[in-house]
């Protein structure tokens, strides 16, 4: 069981089971942010530090009301006002928040592993909130509770996930939890931002959208970031919504009604057209009221009990 | 651990008769059902707490505002615990401002699940008062907390447990003592 090294660093090292305990802890934390009072003291005496080496609104704000619905004193470190401008490395600076006693530390950062390596060097319970290309493991989380809104199970659920797969974390972790819950998992977007054998994880890999639209029950838009136009990945914005962006008319071909996610920021207009995003089978806004029950979940699920390694 | 079975204290019989009592004793002590909620912690006490209701309205021929509380978020033994036990859904669908409430749970023994849910049920509202029927109290408290309502009294030494089993989900309706066999680390 996972939970035993006290870290959440990635969902391809969590089995079945603990993903099932995880959305099932997140749905009854979702009560307690409907009650007059939205707090919880079960993470009194706590400290969490929120470590964002990486601009983030959304996922930040979303742990930190976590922290603070479930009682834990919580600070953030963000590195435009730090000593990471003055030259500090990554583990001085853990060492640094470590000697002042800390219990958990919430992690961005752009290096793949930079959380698998806090957890290797500090004593605390790491979470990944993000690193690199690599894993966003409460995201992934956050979706598949919103997919179990919508759909009794994930299993032999049919979800696609679309666009920038390979400078995506966001897929990754998708693609490790889904196909744990038993869904068939089908990818697609430009080939130059589908990484070569990704296949070998499991899922399947399509070119063409509309093929991806006939058969799924739920799409995971992904953000296309601006900066990788300038990189020469796809020729520009309007042929990137042209070939696979989401609109009305492309969603009326399909045979049931698609249940739309995207993890945010949109771009309305490029991966996603407006009235798709705002249309009633979009959950996006689910989605982020989710974020704050599953990160709950997670930390307290880390939190319990003295650190045993059985 | 392991358990023996020393004794099968409460029968399906005695239980249906101690819920009707119960029910009985709420009403009167109450004087009636006016202003009168019924609430349950999780997992036994809310299936007691539906029946007692069920009774209630029986007796008194109207529904009375019935949910269900979960505590372990308030718990004080949350660090000292190996694993988290899992938490189940409150559903406290109506305002407990200006109620009087009757907490129900099965075992009354240190007091601290009725603290913790004392705690949690302050954070729904402010009750006129909040008075607690159990349906076994076996003593060893470690808080100053007394039940209002009891099922039936059962001393117990401190290696001893009670078994609480209800049709709801353990397929009976029943209560035990067991024993643990042996010493726990061996």
């Amino acid at each position: 069981m996972n939970f035993k090294s006290g870290h959440l660093l990635g969902l391809e090292y969590v089995d079945r089971e603990d993903i099932e305990v995880i959305l099932k802890t997140a749905r009854t934390f979702r009560e307690i942010l409907e009650r007059p009072i939205k707090k919880v003291p079960t993470l009194q005496g706590k400290t969490v530090v929120n470590l964002f080496y990486e601009p983030s609104t959304r996922t930040r704000i979303s742990f930190e009301l976590a922290e603070k619905r479930l009682s834990a004193d919580s600070v953030n470190f963000t590195t435009a006002m730090s000593s990471v401008q003055k030259g500090e490395t990554l583990l001085d600076t853990a060492r640094n928040i470590a000697a002042m006693k800390i219990d958990m530390v919430v992690i961005r950062h752009r290096s793949p592993g930079a959380p698998h390596f806090l957890a290797q060097n500090l004593d605390a319970n790491i979470i990944n909130a993000g690193d690199g290309a690599h894993e966003h493991p409460t995201q992934a989380l956050l979706d598949m509770m919103t997919i179990l809104d919508n759909h009794k199970k994930i299993e032999n659920l049919k979800v696609g996930i679309i666009g920038d797969i390979a400078h995506s974390r966001v897929a990754i972790s998708n693609i490790h939890g889904l196909l744990k819950l038993g869904a068939r998992v089908i990818v697609c977007g430009p080939a130059t931002l589908i990484p070569r054998e990704i296949e070998k994880l499991g899922v399947e890999v399509t070119y063409n959208i509309d093929e991806v639209i006939k058969v799924v029950d739920v799409l995971n838009i992904l953000r296309i970031q601006l900066e990788r136009q300038d990189a020469g990945l796809f020729p520009n914005l309007r042929e990137y919504h042209n070939y696979f962006g989401i609109t009305r008319e492309r969603l009326e071909k399909a045979s049931k009604p698609i249940t739309i996610m995207h993890p945010g920021p949109i771009n309305r207009g490029v991966e996603l057209s407006s009235d798709v995003a705002d249309s009633e089978h979009s959950v996006i806004l689910d989605q982020v009221t989710n974020g704050v029950a599953v990160r709950m979940a997670v930390l307290y699920l880390l939190a319990g009990g003295e650190n045993v390694t059985v | 651990m392991e358990f023996r079975t020393k004794a099968k204290l409460i029968t399906s019989e005695d239980l249906r008769r101690i819920i009707t009592r119960l029910a009985h004793e709420i009403i009167e002590k109450n004087r009636g059902i006016k202003d009168l909620v019924i609430i349950g912690i999780h997992t036994r006490g809310a299936y007691l707490a539906t029946r007692i209701s069920k009774k209630i309205s029986e007796i008194e021929d109207d529904e009375i505002p019935t949910g269900y509380l979960d505590a372990t978020l308030y718990r004080d033994d949350f660090r000292k615990r190996l694993k988290q036990p899992e938490v189940q859904v409150t559903n406290i669908s109506f305002q407990i401002d200006e109620k009087n409430v009757v907490l129900v749970d099965d075992v009354l023994f240190t007091g601290r699940t009725v603290r913790a849910a004392l705690d949690a049920l302050m954070d729904f509202g402010r009750p006129t008062r909040i008075s607690l029927a159990v349906l076994v109290d076996r003593g060893h408290r470690e808080l100053p907390i007394k039940p209002d309502f009891v099922g039936k009294n059962i001393p117990t030494s401190i290696g001893e447990e009670v078994r609480v089993k209800l049709k709801e989900v353990d397929d009976e309706d029943s209560v035990y003592l067991v024993e643990q066999v042996g010493g726990s680390i061996t």
